[in-house]
């Protein structure tokens, strides 16, 4: 926007101006040429100022304005009690550790599986998978039974009594586990772009493995490094669930503060507060890394990908790299394996007898939070992937005014905590014009515009590999901006759809950060349950519902990808030639 | 249908310098007449792809207008021009089968399913298609997509054909090849063709006049005759060929000729660009082919030079002679060298040239 406007004053200064209008004159009327481009720019435009700006809107106002006057009383009041500073604390240096760390992880998990000729790579895919398909929570639940008080190993194999798994130890691990999966996937994806010929060629230029590693392969991997460390911070930040389970009275985290400040002592206003100080950090990690760090970005890769031969890991390195990947995964068998053992076990640590009541419990009493997930989920997640496909084509491929203004706005919520987004939503809908609080709606539209960011990314980058002549000839030949989107654009677009549509959905069955501001008696989610199950101590019942969740999840998945590999198996061979 | 380009210019804002514009067209005019082919030719980068996009419309001009047939269409979008563009990547639709792909304008107008598949087997028999009905893109070698591209884009029967740069991605055979067909096609329907390349060669081949740009602006516009033997300037005379620039000055002129000495001789010259004045000095445009090089013991005429290379190329040998004195140099080119005999470097010769293969430049 900024350099529109000054792109005026130049023309202006030239005395130009005429061209300028004219031309922008012409370009209104191209669009206006194209009603449909024009209402479609309109109607996504509008929805993600109501639906994404407004509520963080209202959140900062409440923060800042209190009885129609700008004040900083709440502000004041949160900076000056030691707590709240003490929560603010452990949030920064919980994301800080928690980036560092699980970066580190994820950079053993992504070089061992790129750069090394290992066995069981797909088994190791799996297991960096699985945290990313599982409800945020788990890792902490899991943690409780088996390093808390009445812990399998702590109480069970090693009989101590009186441990202190609550605060930052016992979270960091929960955390790491839960995020490592993250920087796995960023760090996978730049180590495969980083072509193996540079490293050919610094091993042929007489570079010793270490060195060619440190000087050549380490440096090309620093933007993608510094991105999962951002990625990372802003999630550990925003998360609400590990927290909550596991951070206990002595260590307290700001999320959980800002929400136990509306539930507990119903102080919207504070609460507000709370979030709008988690949004400060956040955003400014968000902007570094969209605006800095992906501008640095190494190209490395042009044309044919080489086959590389693996030779930057001699054998004793590659053994240990295989140990340390190993130690990672069976770790986080153990934790899945917990929650399912707890799921059958009859009171988790002093009566490990199996059962069934558990299931019998979800499936009765929490049966209607089943449902209500399925439904919500269902509904929004294929609306959230066809907008996130719209808006993804108008970035990428139309000019318009504002269309710097709607990626950054429909991309926020990859970066605004969801406890910010939740406490935004009762705050902007629980009131006329739009009254929304304790419908499904709400919750529907919560997700839809959540998740888009998932289907914007997928289409972008499948829109980037689209050339864009291939839809410029069927404007040439006759199409407009429908049938070129439907005809061609659409189809082409399909497989990420269809990815960007299973994440949707993971995510939509997982989320409990803005969800649980908005649930009512109504409508229910199988991830508040399990938060509410955990809360009152029913273990087995939070594994139960666990387990049913993650179930459900994978069964989704693979029945999405049957059905992808049904109707689309032709066409593959087609797409992977762009 | 003729295409009218009135003051066409159109400036990009550089996003990393807003505050600097970068000018791709500076006020373009061209008239381009019914059935014609017309080519823009030019160094990358001199905006002819530019010019290519806003006839097409896929780019709106700073200012100016476009016309086809009269008609501004300078806000019409691309998908109501009636214009049909080749594209330099083809841009086949990947998951089209080839029928579907050159059907596919029909199908947008809304044409019954059994005239579309007979005009389609038309124009695939007309293009070398015949087998390849229900082929898929990935299936198709570089000059078969080619065919594709240029199928579906005359089946429209559009008002204007446009290609862009359509034989960069093929092996030079292929390329010699396509662009005789692809002369004929478009001679066969006598639609009006607009040709962006950065090839002379093809450009000659394929054009009834080539537009020459550079830097933006047209810099002359006439048949591959005019363009390559009456250059207006000596971007045109360099880019187009290769030419020798020698020195002259003009002793008389008249309204049919005008007599220069070079060197020690005097010529008269009946082809010229500019306005050559007596006494101007005037650069005289002389292709190697026309220069004729001979063994020379004479010491000075202004034309002498000692051979410095050769290159052997078969059909011809390119020889390059040093000037004794000054720092130029000739470029000369003999043919059939078996019959004509060869010159070895270290050879003292002289060159000299018929009038009617020279052309005088008279610029600023």
């Amino acid at each position: 926007m900024s350099g529109c406007s000054l792109g005026v004053s130049i023309i202006m200064k030239t005395g130009e101006i005429k061209p300028y209008i004219s031309r922008k004159y012409r370009e209104l009327r191209i669009l206006l040429g194209d009603p449909l481009l024009f209402i479609v720019i309109a109607i996504v435009g509008i929805s993600v100022i109501l639906f994404i700006l407004y509520p963080l809107i209202k959140v900062i106002l409440s923060g800042i304005v209190i009885n129609d006057r700008f004040s900083f009383s709440i502000i004041k009041e949160i900076v000056s009690s030691w707590y709240l500073r003490q929560a603010f604390r452990n949030s920064i240096i919980m994301g800080v550790t928690t980036a560092a760390l699980g970066t580190l992880v994820g950079f053993l998990f992504a070089f061992t599986l790129a750069r090394t000729d290992i066995p069981f790579k797909r088994f190791f895919n799996i297991i960096a998978i699985i945290p990313i398909v599982s409800p945020p929570f788990i890792g902490a639940l899991s943690i409780i039974m088996l390093f808390g008080n009445n812990g399998f190993i702590t109480a069970g194999v090693l009989g101590l009594s009186n441990v202190k798994i609550y605060g930052f130890r016992g979270l960091l691990v929960a955390q790491v586990v839960t995020f490592f999966p993250v920087a796995f996937i960023t760090l996978k994806g730049v180590l495969d772009s980083i072509s193996p010929t540079l490293e050919d060629a610094a091993l042929d230029l007489g570079g010793s493995r270490w060195n060619v590693f440190r000087r050549v392969t380490l440096p090309l991997a620093v933007p993608g490094i510094a991105s999962a460390m951002l990625v990372l911070f802003i999630e550990t930040l925003a998360d609400f669930g590990n927290p909550l389970v596991l951070a206990g009275s002595r260590f307290p985290i700001l999320s959980v503060q800002a929400y136990l400040e509306i539930t507990g002592m119903y102080n919207l206003p504070k609460g507000a507060a709370l979030s709008l100080i988690l949004l400060v950090p956040s955003m400014t990690a968000y902007i570094i890394q969209k605006y800095w760090v992906s501008k640095h970005r190494y190209i490395t890769v042009t044309g044919k990908p080489t086959s590389s031969a693996i030779k930057l890991v001699n054998k004793p390195a590659k053994w240990l790299l295989f140990s340390g990947t190993m130690l990672v995964s069976l770790f986080v068998i153990l934790i899945y394996l917990t929650i399912l053992w707890g799921a059958f076990a009859k009171v988790w640590g002093s009566d490990n007898s199996l059962t069934l009541r558990h299931f019998g419990y979800v499936l009765g009493v929490g049966f209607e939070a089943v449902l209500d997930t399925l439904v919500i989920a269902g509904i929004s997640t294929p609306i959230s992937g066809v907008l996130g496909m719209v808006i993804a084509f108008l970035i990428v491929r139309k000019r318009f005014i504002g269309r710097g203004a709607l990626e950054f706005t429909s991309m926020l919520s990859f970066a605004v905590p969801g406890t910010v987004i939740g406490i935004g939503y009762i705050l902007a809908f629980n009131r006329p014009p739009l009254v929304l609080t304790g419908t499904l709606a709400i919750l529907l539209i919560n997700f839809i515009y959540r998740y888009v960011p998932v289907g914007i990314q997928s289409g972008v980058a499948i829109l980037q590999q689209i050339d864009p002549s291939i839809e410029e000839a069927a404007i040439d030949l006759g199409a407009d901006s429908r049938k070129t989107f439907g005809r061609i654009t659409l189809p082409l677009m399909v497989p990420a759809f269809f990815s960007g549509l299973i994440f949707a959905f993971v995510r939509a069955m997982t989320a409990i950060s803005a969800a649980i501001f908005l649930v009512s008696s109504n409508w229910q989610l199988m991830t508040v349950q399990i938060m509410s199950q955990v809360e009152s101590g029913r273990l087995g019942a939070a594994s139960a519902f666990s387990v049913i969740l993650v179930g459900i999840i994978t069964a989704a998945i693979l029945i999405i990808r049957w059905f992808l590999h049904l109707r689309f198996s032709g066409m593959q061979g087609s797409e992977l030639r762009f | 249908m003729s295409v009218k380009l009135q003051n066409i210019s159109k400036f990009f804002s550089d996003p990393e310098h807003p505050d600097k514009g970068v000018a791709a067209v500076v006020d373009c005019n061209l008239d381009i007449l019914e059935g014609e082919m017309v080519t823009l030719l030019g160094p990358s980068g001199c905006g002819k792809t530019t010019t290519l996009r806003v006839i097409s419309g896929f780019e709106s001009p700073t200012s100016g207008s476009v016309y086809i047939d009269n008609d501004d269409v300078t806000s019409t979008p691309p998908n109501k021009r009636d214009t049909s563009m080749v594209f330099q990547s083809y841009a086949i639709f990947p998951h089209l089968t080839v029928a579907q792909n050159i059907g596919f304008g029909l199908s947008l107008r809304k044409k019954p399913k059994n005239e579309i598949e007979k005009e389609v087997r038309d124009i695939m028999r007309m293009t070398g298609l015949e087998d390849m009905y229900n082929r898929r893109p990935d299936q198709l070698s570089g000059g078969q997509q080619q065919r594709v591209a240029l199928a579906r884009a005359i089946i429209n029967k559009p008002r204007v054909l446009l290609f862009d740069e359509p034989l960069s991605n093929l092996d030079a055979k292929l390329r010699e090849q396509m662009r005789v067909e692809i002369r004929r096609i478009q001679k066969t329907f006598g639609i009006t063709s607009i040709y962006v390349t950065h090839d002379q060669d093809e450009a000659m081949t394929v054009s009834d006049r080539i537009v020459v740009m550079n830097e933006g602006r047209v810099q002359q516009v006439g048949t591959p005759f005019e363009i390559y033997s009456r250059p207006v300037n000596t971007f045109v005379a360099d880019f187009i060929g290769q030419a020798n620039f020698l020195d002259a000055r003009v002793l008389r002129k008249s309204a049919e000729s005008v007599d220069i000495m070079i060197g020690t001789a005097e010529k008269n010259i009946k082809s010229w660009s500019g306005n050559p004045e007596v006494g101007d000095t005037v650069k005289v445009v002389v292709r190697p082919e026309s220069l004729r090089v001979k063994k020379s013991k004479d010491k000075n005429d202004g034309l002498n030079g000692v051979i410095s290379t050769q290159v052997y190329l078969g059909p011809s040998v390119e020889y390059q002679i040093d000037q004794k004195k000054k720092t130029e140099t000739f470029h000369a080119v003999t043919y059939n060298p078996v019959e004509s005999g060869f010159f070895s470097i270290g050879d003292k010769v002289s060159v000299d040239f018929n009038s009617a293969a020279a052309h005088i430049l008279a610029e600023g």
